[in-house]
């Protein structure tokens, strides 16, 4: 398969001025690329809720993303306290943000739910103490 | 609708402009990000009361065409900032989201 680009982000930690940076970037890039507003769409909206959770949740991490002629894979990797219970994590309105980023407005309990319904790949692998990884793929329609 | 248009029917005061005449052609509510991120559509008016600087991101990954800030609260400095580099559409009003959402309508 043809490869078009390959990108990295650090994504810092409880950093919000920064939060959505590497989304924007990959919009950016796809966008440059011809593809279609609708899968843009989907990538950015998947991207920005694993970025900002990695800004919450998991003292910051590192996005790996390989974009490729029909698809584009994003990996997110962090070293945070890691998930317990994935399927309750994964639960519509499960979360367990803390009342100050609450107040910014997170914690609907809605990113993990969103990055599964816009992606046509999800995997999530996670060791409470050791880290998260959050393995997506969007394919181009 | 164009986005001064809007604004101009909603009774807000412009925080940022960077593009009056780009469209609006549908709207969204709401004030927590991830409802926002999943449902608001692409060329919306989001009214909401948050005012922190991820709002800006919300808007540019949604592709939000304005951000009304409704109840009178005051942008942070770094939201406004930052929708000026991202230029992002950005205006607030005293009127609440029902109200703003009315006047937006045509139906006062
Ligand atoms: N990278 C991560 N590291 C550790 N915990 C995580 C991570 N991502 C998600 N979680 C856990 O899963 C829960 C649900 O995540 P989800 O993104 O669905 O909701 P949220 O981040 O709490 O709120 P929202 O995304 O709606 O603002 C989080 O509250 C947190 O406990
Ligand atoms: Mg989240």
């Amino acid at each position: 398969m043809e490869q078009c680009v390959h990108l990295e982000f650090e994504v810092a930690g409880n950093n919000f001025a920064q939060a959505g940076l590497a989304s924007d970037q990959v919009k950016s890039t796809l966008k440059k690329l011809g593809i279609d507003p609708q899968d843009i769409r989907r990538v950015a909206i998947a991207m920005y809720e694993g970025e900002i959770n990695m800004v919450i949740h998991a003292n910051g991490g590192r996005a790996y993303v390989d974009i490729f002629v029909d698809k584009i894979c994003i990996n997110l990797i962090d070293q945070g306290k890691g998930i317990e219970n994935i399927e309750l994590a994964m639960t519509p309105g499960y979360s367990t943000a803390p009342d100050d980023v609450r107040a910014l407005g997170f914690g609907a309990g809605m990113g993990l739910p969103n990055m599964k319904k816009y992606t046509d790949v999800f995997n999530i692998e996670s060791e409470v103490g050791k880290g998260t990884k959050v393995e997506m793929e969007i394919h181009f329609r | 609708m164009k986005v001064l248009d809007a604004i101009k029917k909603i009774e807000a005061d412009i925080v940022n402009l960077s593009d009056g005449d780009r469209e609006i052609i549908t709207g969204y509510c709401g004030d927590f990000l991830s409802f926002v991120m999943g449902k608001a559509p692409q060329d919306c008016c989001w009214f909401t009361v948050m005012t922190n600087i991820n709002v800006c991101a919300v808007a540019t990954l949604a592709d939000v065409s304005l951000v009304v800030l409704c109840e009178g609260v005051a942008p942070s400095p770094e939201l406004v900032e930052k929708c000026k580099t991202q230029g992002v559409n950005l205006a607030k009003t005293k009127h609440d989201v029902f109200e703003a959402v009315r006047r937006y309508l045509n139906e006062v």
